[in-house]
């Protein structure tokens, strides 16, 4: 059984002008032990899928259709206090985008681990602050650091700081929502590898939510490209890193620029992504993509497995 | 030729009773060429921002001169000919959400260097320079996004606004900040071309200051690699990224991910963080966390030698 489906979710936000459709008709499931990276600009609606999925919504965004089922069991028909008790941060956690920058600036790490542990778990206070020591030595902090305030960590630090609360409770699942932004490549790569020591150590699932797909290359094993509320294209890394499928992945693949041998080309995707209150007819990428044909600008193609190998495409190049 | 020969010196913060200096910017000397993109890369808390703020006179050096086509800016007292001078200098910060007025619109923002150097006055003229510059970088129709406010834009869209600011006057030479690190992945590529498309149409000189050595290799002509405050390595783009001679050179391009699931790289990664620019480590600054480090190393600091024709490095390794 997978640990997370889902499926057809449709998540919107209300404004008063009307519906922002940040989450339009998205499936993905999570295994154990699988790593998937969600990958896209800003605004295609992975945040939203991600808070989704641990019901943190903002108080004017709704799912609208769709399950999230986690064990078989569909969050959307919970109630929140069970969610509270049964699901959030003990099975599922998230460290959230710009989290090590919301550390409360008046209070010891120590004491907003401890908080986290407590808030969901019934346990001693003492036994709180030494499972605190312990998740900091997993994300390779002393221990001692628990008496520090957050304004005396490095950004790299934070971030550790912030992993371990999210590993507070032993969750199945962790949804890292952009943990590297803001950090200097080599903390980066510190960060990025202290991650996978995590996954194969307490054979965690992930959810890697990003823009910058080099960094998903490190550590998943799938990979779901979305753009503008969809999922374009979804399956095993290795597959569509190979062989590309949807124009919008081409191009994002071709936006790194080369650092070990040839220099090579770099492509880039003119134009921005639409306006989600009012998407464009028909595949949504069909304004900026190079290839794009009358049927494109007419019918939503729908996301079908292109070869039988668990490759999933949404193209009308491709259907 | 114009050349930028600088040695900028220490800057120095107080801290309650104590005086202890923070060394930005620790003797850094380097040249860039009429037409010449030149990198700085470094992590955070290397010296490059300031490094680039100091060229502009956006910071006062502590010690130290800066030649541009041939005059000493730093001796220039007069408001009046600092002002004359900065219409050929232009900088592009790095936060599209903190650089822009958030009380002007869109045209204002682009108009005001031009009212202020009094390079235009009337409406039309102005309107016309503002157009030609939003076209620049393809934000078309420009007259949808004349009377915007930079609320209503994207971060992309923001800096190409800052970055058409920057360039409005057509400067000789111009100081990127991190111009794309806050913006998407898939947005850099598209606003890294327009950028270089506008320096080719102007031929102005560059300073292009980021942490990402790859990005610097699309850029840049020549490099030089910062480390809590000091030079380690110079050398022309391509030598530089593919015969790195300094460690910490290597570490920073080791630590570039790469969107490539067969490369098999081995990818090394120090260990460690930049030590306090209070504190600097004696002997070479780098020593704490080289692979490399003897004795030496630990004792005397390097200096920043040329081992071959425009090729520098600071490091024990190597002898000039």
């Amino acid at each position: 059984m997978e640990l997370l489906s889902v499926k057809n979710l449709r998540m919107y936000y209300r404004i008063m002008r009307g519906y922002v459709k940040a989450v339009d008709d998205v499936t993905f499931e999570v295994n154990k032990q699988d790593s998937l990276g969600l990958a896209g600009e800003s605004g295609c609606g992975k945040t939203s899928a991600a808070l989704a999925v641990i019901s943190l919504l903002p108080w004017n965004a709704k799912v609208v259709g769709g399950k999230i089922l986690f064990e078989g069991e569909d969050v959307v028909k919970m109630s929140d206090s069970e969610i509270r008790s049964k699901i959030r941060w003990k099975k599922i956690s998230m460290i959230f985008q710009g989290a090590m920058n919301a550390l409360h600036p008046t209070y010891t790490i120590g004491r907003q681990i401890t908080e986290a542990i407590l808030t969901h778990e019934d346990v001693t206070k003492e036994e709180a602050l030494e499972r605190a020591g312990k998740l900091l030595e997993t994300v390779g902090l002393e221990p001692e650091r628990m008496n520090r305030y957050p304004h005396e960590l490095s950004g790299g630090m934070k971030q550790r700081v912030v992993t371990a609360m999210a590993l507070a409770c032993n969750p199945d699942l962790v949804i890292a929502d952009e943990p590297t932004t803001a950090l200097d490549v080599i903390v980066q790569a510190q960060v990025l590898n202290v991650m996978k020591e995590l996954q194969q150590r307490l054979k965690l699932s992930w959810i890697l939510i990003t823009h910058d797909l080099s960094m998903i290359t490190e550590t998943c094993t799938k990979l779901a490209i979305m753009y503008a509320g969809k999922i374009v294209e979804y399956g095993d890394l290795r597959y569509i890193y190979k062989e590309p499928l949807h124009p919008y992945t081409e191009r994002l693949l071709a936006a790194f620029p080369s650092i070990a041998g040839e220099k090579t080309e770099m492509l880039s995707i003119p134009g921005f992504p639409p306006d989600l209150l009012n998407p464009p007819p028909g595949c949504r990428f069909h304004p900026r993509c190079p290839y794009a044909k009358e049927i494109c600008m007419k019918e939503e193609p729908t996301i079908l497995d292109a070869n039988s190998k668990g490759h999933y495409v949404a193209c009308h190049l491709h259907q | 030729m114009k050349h930028f020969p600088l040695k900028l010196g220490f800057l120095k913060t107080m801290f309650s009773k104590q005086a202890p200096y923070v060394h930005a910017v620790d003797g850094v000397s380097f040249k860039i060429f009429r037409g010449e993109i030149f990198g700085l890369v470094g992590e955070s808390g290397c010296g490059k921002t300031t490094t680039g703020r100091l060229l502009l006179r956006l910071i006062e050096p502590t010690a130290g001169e800066i030649f541009f086509n041939g005059m000493d800016v730093t001796s220039i007292t007069s408001e009046r000919e600092m002002r004359t001078l900065r219409r050929k200098m232009q900088i592009i910060f790095q936060d599209p959400y903190e650089s822009l007025s958030p009380r002007m619109s869109i045209f204002d923002i682009i108009a005001e260097p031009l009212r202020i150097q009094k390079v235009e006055e009337k409406e039309a003229a102005l309107r016309e320079r503002v157009i030609e510059a939003l076209q620049d970088l393809d934000m078309t129709p420009p007259e949808e996004y004349i009377y915007r406010f930079p609320h209503e834009l994207s971060g992309g869209q923001r800096q190409r606004i800052a970055i058409a600011r920057a360039f409005v006057l057509k400067p000789e030479f111009m100081v990127a900040d991190e111009p794309v690190s806050m913006l998407d992945a898939s947005i850099r590529t598209e606003v890294i071309k327009l950028l270089l498309g506008l320096i080719e149409k102007i031929h102005s000189s560059f300073l292009y200051i980021t942490h990402d050595i790859a990005l610097a290799r699309y850029m840049c002509n020549r490099v030089a690699v910062m480390y809590l405050g000091k030079i380690v390595e110079t050398g022309s783009t391509e030598k530089v990224i593919l015969k790195p001679l300094h460690p910490y050179t290597e570490a920073l391009i080791a630590a570039v991910p790469v969107p490539d699931p067969t490369a098999r790289r081995i990818r090394v990664v120090i260990k460690g963080e930049v030590p306090s620019a209070i504190n600097i480590p004696p002997g070479c600054r780098f020593n704490t966390r080289c692979p490399y480090a003897w004795d030496t190393c630990r004792k005397e600091e390097p200096p920043l030698v040329e081992i071959e024709k425009d090729r520098y490095v600071a490091c024990h390794k190597y002898k000039a």
